[in-house]
């Protein structure tokens, strides 16, 4: 999968959410757009049937379209996703990122390959949340288990959500577990869902990428704490592929990482990654940092020094 | 008798085929109102008052019409396109399209559509393309670009989960190009999509470019009347649409169709459930149940638990696929599943289920042990579609929870050779569709086509269970044959019994609606192996007579 799927300038960038019922899907959507501050997140669900968006959210609705508080949208999809994705293209003002919630029974991997096929959007990464109480027993358990080891096994970023209510030891042993069996996922934990959005879109309301406003070491989330970024800095040369490479290794402790590189052939290019999902692009002219690329991580991670270190490049101080 | 505006009609036959066991056999048959007033000797009916005799089926043989319980409207639509099948089958005009037995033919046949053709931009669709006919070779739009190269060309599969299309309709979907990565849609060496399309999103891309309208596809006016036509030609007088979204203006379009006077099908359409919550469903079909007329049934929910066998997506027990392929797909979670029968059940709405494999019919019956602890429910008749794979615990099972079976009797016909070779390995290809194992274990018996998968035809479909023969000849599964008569007895009370509808329909006998399938020949004169073709004249529907010639 890495390196695979490429961005277009104007493709909107999509991130599947995954996982079984009652994982904490529709909580994590919820969480995300009340942290939308302006930038125009879309959504699209499965159903209406049990309200997918908190009834404060609401501005209003108009048959299976939700007008959300900040530029905000939600459709249902029914069963028709292509359908939806083709109906968003012509949706005014164009939204900058694009949630697909997919259902309980459906593989997130499947959805992705969906929005493969249409040329305006770009696949950011597929999140699969897993409840932390139950889904080492529903791994093992009759009729899902498959399909829950098959959901779990396309996520970029398995999200353990519910992490309040087990006992520790079943904690440490489930994320054992989840290292072990899905290594192509970062895996983090969460309760209530509470996911930062930062971890999921570059862009912030203005359409910036957010890093030209990170000036610390390393800067603890002010909503998130728990997560940090960092800046790494490279001088010109440097091989993007090279350095994509080592950010998406399991080793990075890096949830996701974006920056631009100025390569020996002069050209400068965009490297992303998201978990083990990596991609490495031409970047068009005017980007803002060239030489810079953001880290996000949990704190516990003692992540840029020990990547600058692998990667030749100098943690940013100003 | 009360006043009566309308004659009794008695009507003389060769043969009357009751299915009325306490009075199977007559010579007469008077009709009244769109009702039977009964079946005997012309001393007997004339007890009832006034009447005229209708010699014109004298030389006929008079059967219950048949009840198609799974089938789709769909069928109707589909024949604005391109017959492109290996197997001969009539349209509703009742031409017969002789089978295409090389890809060669199949091209043909849509160049011959393309010559048709006026303008430059109109796409040619075929369907019911079956390439499992045609060896290994997998075609590719270079194929279909002989057909053309100016318009969008595109075939749908037999099965309605594949498309073949050309480099055109690649092109205007947006598809010809390099770097998509998607298991349905495969690539050549040249880096671009080879024009086979797998999956509904897959074609869901092209099928706007290639003619295949949703809407259309959905069953509009024409090819609701279509479908009918095909309905007299088989001898059927009601027949489900089994998974149908019944949206309002769909419901009303349906309506004032089936009311028609000249209409000559009931139509049981069944709400699909999909994308919704268990509760919404049943309010609907709730509301629904208040808009039911004669003639178009509302009410009953479809849900599907897993794929196919030979799209390798049905839920197989282990030790699963013979040829080794992954499990398949599930649609439904088994809360989901549990909570729609225990809403179904405490509002008595039947529910049907559409389960391929063997995994999927434990799913169904577990949750329905469950539902059932909860809403114990005297005469549910919740209906297990297809279940082809059940073995027979599973059919003990079914009797103990009060579930009947209507089962793809025919599929041994069309796929029976790859079931042995590839999907489920001769044991098991043995077993599946095992009519005999649901008699003999109790369960309630319905067969049936699943048009448009596989043609309409009750008459064929009770061929297929009587004999189990493939199309290359071999038997599969002898001991899971079933008699004439049980097939029969399948196709008329058995399939009502499954949409409870028994006491209304099935059986030429006092009271119920005129309904008859007017054939030929005596189809229990006849060997088993010569039910296929009794020659079916038309049909009588609600007491109105529809010859198949005139339709």
């Amino acid at each position: 999968m890495n390196g695979a799927v490429r961005n277009t300038p104007s493709a909107m960038p999509v991130t599947v959410v995954g996982g079984y019922l009652g994982a904490g899907k529709t909580t994590l959507v919820n969480h995300l757009l009340r942290q939308a501050n302006g930038l125009r997140l879309a959504v699209l669900v499965n159903d209406f049937g049990d309200l997918p968006i908190d009834a404060e959210l609401i501005e209003s609705q108009d048959g299976n379209v939700i007008n959300i508080s900040g530029g905000c949208v939600c459709c249902s999809f029914g069963s028709d996703l292509i359908t939806a994705l083709m109906d968003l293209r012509n949706l005014e003002p164009r939204p900058d990122h694009l949630l697909i919630e997919a259902s309980g029974v459906a593989l997130p991997g499947a959805i992705a390959e969906s929005v493969s096929l249409i040329q305006d959007f770009s696949l950011d990464s597929i999140v699969v949340l897993a409840d932390a109480e139950t889904v080492y027993r529903r791994s093992r358990q009759r009729y899902f288990a498959d399909t829950i080891n098959r959901q779990l096994s396309c996520a970029d970023l398995i999200v353990l959500n519910k992490c309040d209510l087990p006992g520790r030891n079943d904690l440490s042993e489930t994320q054992a577990w989840l290292r072990n069996d899905f290594p192509d996922a970062a895996c983090l934990r969460t309760q209530r869902a509470e996911l930062p959005l930062r971890l999921l879109t570059d862009k912030d309301a203005s359409g910036i990428v957010a890093e030209t406003r990170v000036n610390a070491r390393t800067s603890p989330f002010s909503d998130h704490p728990g997560y940090v970024t960092s800046v790494l800095e490279f001088p010109k040369g440097r091989d993007p592929n090279a350095i994509a490479e080592v950010l998406a290794h399991e080793d990075s402790g890096l949830i996701r990482a974006k920056g631009y590189i100025e390569a020996a052939d002069g050209e400068v290019y965009t490297v992303q990654t998201v978990g083990r999902r990596s991609e490495v692009r031409r970047s068009h002219a005017g980007v803002g940092s060239v030489g810079q690329v953001v880290l996000i991580a949990p704190e516990w991670q003692v992540v840029p020094a020990k990547l600058a270190d692998v990667l030749g490049g100098r943690v940013h101080l100003d | 008798m009360q006043v009566q505006e309308e004659k009794i009609t008695i009507y003389r036959a060769r043969r009357i085929l009751t299915m009325n066991a306490s009075n199977p056999i007559a010579e007469y048959v008077a009709v009244h109102g769109g009702r039977f007033l009964g079946a005997g000797s012309l001393e007997e009916l004339s007890g009832w008052g006034e009447f005229q005799l209708d010699e014109r089926f004298a030389d006929k043989v008079l059967a219950p019409g048949f009840v198609e319980g799974h089938s789709h409207t769909m069928e109707g639509a589909l024949w604005r396109y391109v017959y492109c099948g290996f197997f001969d089958r009539v349209d509703p005009d009742g031409n017969a399209w002789p089978g295409l037995k090389t890809v060669q033919d199949v091209l043909a046949r849509l160049a011959a559509r393309d010559r048709e053709l006026k303008d430059d931009q109109s796409p040619v669709s075929g369907w019911a393309f079956d390439p499992i006919h045609y060896g290994d070779e997998r075609l590719s739009r270079a194929d279909f670009d002989t057909v053309s190269r100016v318009r969008p060309v595109g075939v749908l599969h037999a099965s309605g989960h594949l498309m073949n299309v050309n480099t055109k309709a690649l092109e205007t979907a947006g598809l010809l190009r390099p770097g998509i990565n998607h298991s349905g849609v495969p690539v050549g060496d040249d880096g671009l999509p080879t024009g086979e399309l797998r999956g509904p999103d897959a074609m869901m891309l092209v099928n706007s470019h290639v003619g295949f309208d949703r809407a259309l596809l959905a069953g509009d006016e024409h090819g609701l009347r279509q479908f009918a036509r095909l309905c007299v030609r088989t001898g059927t007088t009601t027949a489900t649409d089994l998974a149908n979204p019944l949206p309002p203006e769909t419901v009303g379009t349906m309506l004032r169709v089936t009311g028609e006077k000249d209409f000559p099908t009931r139509i049981v359409s069944l709400k699909r459930f999909a994308a919704m919550k268990p509760a919404e469903v049943i309010d609907d079909v709730l509301e629904l149940r208040e808009q039911s007329s004669n003639q178009l049934r509302l009410g009953m929910v479809k849900v599907v638990l897993d794929g196919s066998m030979q799209g390798f997506t049905a839920r197989l027990r282990q030790p699963g696929y013979f040829n080794g392929a992954p499990n398949g797909l599930w649609y439904v979670s088994p809360e989901q599943l549990q909570e729609l029968y225990e809403l179904a059940l405490l509002h008595d709405v039947q529910v049907h289920i559409h389960n391929n494999g063997d995994e999927a019919t434990d799913l169904a019956l577990d949750m329905m042990e469950l539902a059932l602890r909860k809403h114990p429910h005297p005469d549910h008749r919740f209906t297990l579609q297809h279940t082809q794979l059940a073995d027979a615990a599973q059919y003990r099972r079914m009797r103990k929870l009060g579930f009947c079976a209507n089962v793809f009797a025919n599929h041994h016909y069309f796929w029976g050779d790859h079931h042995l070779t590839k999907t489920v390995g001769p044991e098991r290809a043995m077993r599946m569709n095992g009519c005999r194992t649901a008699l003999r274990e109790g369960v309630p018996l319905a067969i049936h086509s699943d048009a448009p998968v596989t043609p309409l035809g009750p008459l064929f479909t009770a061929w297929c269970a009587a004999n189990r023969w493939t199309k290359s000849g071999k038997t599969i599964g002898a001991d899971e044959r079933i008699s004439v008569a049980e097939a029969f007895y399948a196709i008329t009370l058995g399939a009502s019994y499954t949409l409870k509808m028994d006491g209304e329909i099935g059986s030429i006998e006092i009271g119920k609606r005129a309904d008859m399938a007017v054939l030929k020949d005596d189809p229990f004169e006849g060997r088993p192996e010569d039910l296929k073709d009794v020659g079916i004249w038309g049909v009588v529907q609600g007491g109105r007579v529809f010859a198949a010639e005139a339709i």
